[in-house]
């Protein structure tokens, strides 16, 4: 067999995995591998203007298409930067591959320029990872790398590539497929659990389901609208789980958890079973661990065995994919003799309460003349773009009202960081998702924070015509913070409050995009109709109510029936 | 609860760091660690001394299992097994004591591996307890320096009759 190098195995393996697009940035220690992909010519290469940006729009590809994103940059400050980002796939299961360049072998360990050591500072917030020190190694790696990233519980994989590694010579054997001996992602649910689970479903008389974002993962949203309808159980999701059942279904009870609807966190605490999927009982979702859902038995299916048990303590322990699980689930109802009218029956007391919560405290919020409401805005976003664009969102209240008020029918449609709560997430993820999507709208929520934390993606857009819609909820503070200041902290809006923001509509120039601003509720629709209909990337700031605040909340540490309301 | 848990690990750069990370990053315990070659190059045996509760030893134990460089992990302390631990003692030795020091090494069977005017250099090998035992009564005759392997374990084999 012909020898091969370094660089053009990494070319090869990319095509063989069906990549069709890498996000990056070049330097010395990867110019190599950027010469061989230019020269090879099919992969599409991104070129962002700060590495954090290519890890998350690597992210936000891989979380609209279910694909592995992939990120190329360099070594040292290349590597480093690309942290958070891989950080933030890590906490939210993404699939991602990010390969670093790094100095020669015979230079590691000597501190060599633009030599650090990023196996090592990524080894906790990555699923796996390589250091590539032979070139005899690097395709079984490349192969691992992939199959590690999407399979079981999806996450990030960093490989490091030594220059030399990538202008080595040896053969290219790229298998189809592998089998690890230390690796073996458990897919096959246990049946028995599964009809034990079933036998709690049948004796509940409030169950709830507690979806999360591993349903997405699964592709098992089909399932779970089975299980929801077909035994009329309501369901409520995390962050992470909205999509994975429609927002607009009767029986959906929104999001639960520290901005969660009132509805959906009683429906916990008086629930007495709780069937969670693919969710992993977060510190945001039960708030005060001892006072939550006391009154449930929980059913917990999950692919990771560690998130079973590692909070709260489960009845039913279901190990596996979810959709699996879901079917076999589905599967025993079908099968049983209760019929529709059975279920509808049995539930309906418990149905007609959850109603009742609802109307008590539906997710609201007061109009005031003269200002302008950020829940308006999205309010008004959802019923432009009929529900159906790609929404991402930065971090904080615009993301908590992102979550609120505009309604997810469909997986995979709001991309959001939940696990890490990265400020500056959202642009650059909408330009993945928008690479995976070319002719879908794609809208970032923001605050005025979080997006000057990756604004320089400006320019990224631009050079690949990517007509990404911003939204900037402009409240001159960095809200979220501002809001735990005026509850906790006596108003003392300690190094929250910006004195100076930029002019977003003249940033939005100045890259050759649009802009819009809205200063006066008056204006919200028109700027909202306007930005919506011009091509290209589009700027629309929204003055909003200085101190407007996200609620309910469930302040942290408090159990989730104590919210503040509105 | 202590448990003592023999985990099989590829054999490859890193794996050793991602367990003691793991356990740093977690805030799991760990009271000892030993690392050793297997009969098979490619898998190595680490033998970690942790404690907590129930339910703590269950994370560890599914974390561990996560990474993808560990092949098996078991909890020893589950059935029926043998520990041992050496440690390498060095002991004032001087005109009085060199006897005493002796005739406990006799009764502990313990090994002289290395003498000088002033110290015997011990050696002690068993289970916890008798490690500490001697400690213990070296203690008071002066102990000058101490090092320990660390635990390592096996399950017994099934007697069958
Ligand atoms: C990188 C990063 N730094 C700090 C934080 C802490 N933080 C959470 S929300 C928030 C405020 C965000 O402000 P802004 O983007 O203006 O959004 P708003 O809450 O006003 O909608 C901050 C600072 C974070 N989540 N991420």
């Amino acid at each position: 067999m012909a020898k091969m190098t370094g660089k053009d195995m990494v070319v090869e393996a990319l095509k063989r995995e069906g990549v069709e697009v890498i996000f990056g940035f070049p330097g010395g220690a990867i110019i190599d591998i950027n010469d061989a992909l230019e020269k090879d010519g099919t992969i599409k290469f991104v070129l962002v203007r700060h590495e954090q940006g290519a890890t998350h729009a690597a992210d936000g590809y891989a979380r609209a298409s279910g694909k592995v994103g992939v990120c190329l940059v360099t070594s040292g400050p290349g590597a480093t930067n690309t942290v958070t980002g891989i950080a933030t796939a890590y906490m939210d299961s993404i699939p991602m591959v990010v390969m670093t360049g790094q100095v020669p072998t015979a230079l590691i360990g000597n501190d060599a320029f633009q030599e650090v050591d990023i196996v090592g500072i990524t080894r906790p917030c990555t699923k796996h990872n390589f250091l590539v020190k032979d070139v005899k190694d690097l395709p079984m790696i490349l192969k691992e790398a992939f199959y590690i990233a999407r399979s079981g519980r999806p996450g990030p994989v960093l490989i490091d590539l030594p220059k030399d590694v990538q202008n080595g010579k040896a053969e290219f054997n790229y298998p189809d497929e592998i089998h690890l001996r230390s690796y073996n992602p458990v897919f096959e649910p246990h049946i028995k659990q599964v009809r034990r689970a079933y036998r709690l479903i049948k004796k509940a008389r409030k169950p709830v389901i507690y979806a999360g974002g591993g349903v997405i993962i699964a592709g098992a949203h089909n399932e779970l609208r089975a299980l929801a309808e077909s035994t009329q159980t309501p369901v409520t999701m995390t962050l992470m789980g909205l999509g994975a059942f429609p927002g607009t279904h009767r029986l959906s009870l929104n999001m639960l958890g520290m901005h969660g609807s009132y509805c959906a966190n009683m429906a916990m605490a008086n629930s007495d079973l709780i069937i969670a999927v693919g969710a992993r009982f977060d510190d945001r979702v039960t708030g005060k661990i001892e006072a939550f859902a006391t009154k449930a038995k929980i059913v917990h299916m999950d692919i990771d065995p560690t998130s079973i048990q590692k909070n709260v303590k489960v009845d039913v322990p279901i190990v596996g994919d979810c959709r699996i699980a879901l079917e076999k689930l589905v599967e025993a109802v079908r099968e049983d003799s209760v019929t529709a009218e059975e279920w509808s029956e049995r539930h309906r007391g418990w149905l007609e309460q959850l109603d009742a919560w609802n109307k008590r405290h539906p997710l609201h919020y007061k109009q005031e003349s003269g200002v302008i409401k950020p829940q308006y805005v999205i309010e008004k976003l959802y019923e432009m773009t009929k529900g159906k664009a790609i929404i991402t969102t930065e971090v904080g209240q615009n993301q908590m009202w992102a979550a609120q008020f505009y309604k997810f029918d469909e997986p995979r449609t709001l991309l959001s960081s939940g696990g890490l709560g990265t400020m500056g997430y959202g642009f650059p993820a909408a330009i993945g998702a928008q690479m995976a999507f070319p002719d879908k709208l794609v809208v970032d929520i923001a605050g005025d924070g979080s997006i000057q934390m990756n604004i320089q993606e400006m320019a990224t857009a631009m050079e690949q015509r990517l007509p990404i819609k911003i939204i900037i909820l402009n409240n001159q503070f960095l809200g979220m913070v501002r809001q735990w200041q005026e509850l906790f902290y006596d108003r003392r809006y300690a190094a929250t409050k910006f004195e100076m923001t930029p002019d977003f509509v003249k940033i939005a120039e100045a890259y050759g995009a649009t802009g819009f601003r809205a200063t006066k509720p008056e204006e919200v629709d028109d700027v909202l109709a306007k930005g919506l209909e011009t091509d290209g990337p589009v700027v629309m700031e929204f003055a909003i109510a200085r101190e407007e605040g996200v609620f309910p909340m469930v302040p942290a540490g408090k159990a989730t029936t104590e919210m503040l309301l509105v | 609860m202590r448990h003592t848990l023999s985990v099989l690990v590829e054999n490859t750069p890193g794996a050793l760091s991602r367990i003691t990370g793991l356990f740093s990053g977690r805030g799991f315990n760990i009271e000892s660690l030993c690392v050793a070659a297997t009969l098979d190059p490619t898998l190595s045996t680490l033998t970690l001394v942790t404690y907590g509760d129930d339910f703590i030893i269950e994370q560890i134990i599914k974390q561990l299992n996560r990474l993808v460089d560990v092949y098996k992990v078991i909890d020893v302390t589950e059935g029926e097994f043998v520990e041992r631990e050496m440690a390498l003692i060095k002991v004032k030795a001087e005109a009085e004591t060199r006897a005493e020091v002796l005739r406990m090494c006799d009764i502990f069977r313990c090994k002289v591996v290395d003498v000088s005017s002033k110290t015997y250099t011990v050696e002690v090998t068993g289970p916890k307890s008798k490690l500490k035992a001697v400690i213990e009564l070296l203690t008071p005759i002066g102990i000058k320096e101490i090092t320990r392997t660390g635990t390592i374990a096996m399950i017994r084999e099934k007697k069958t009759v």
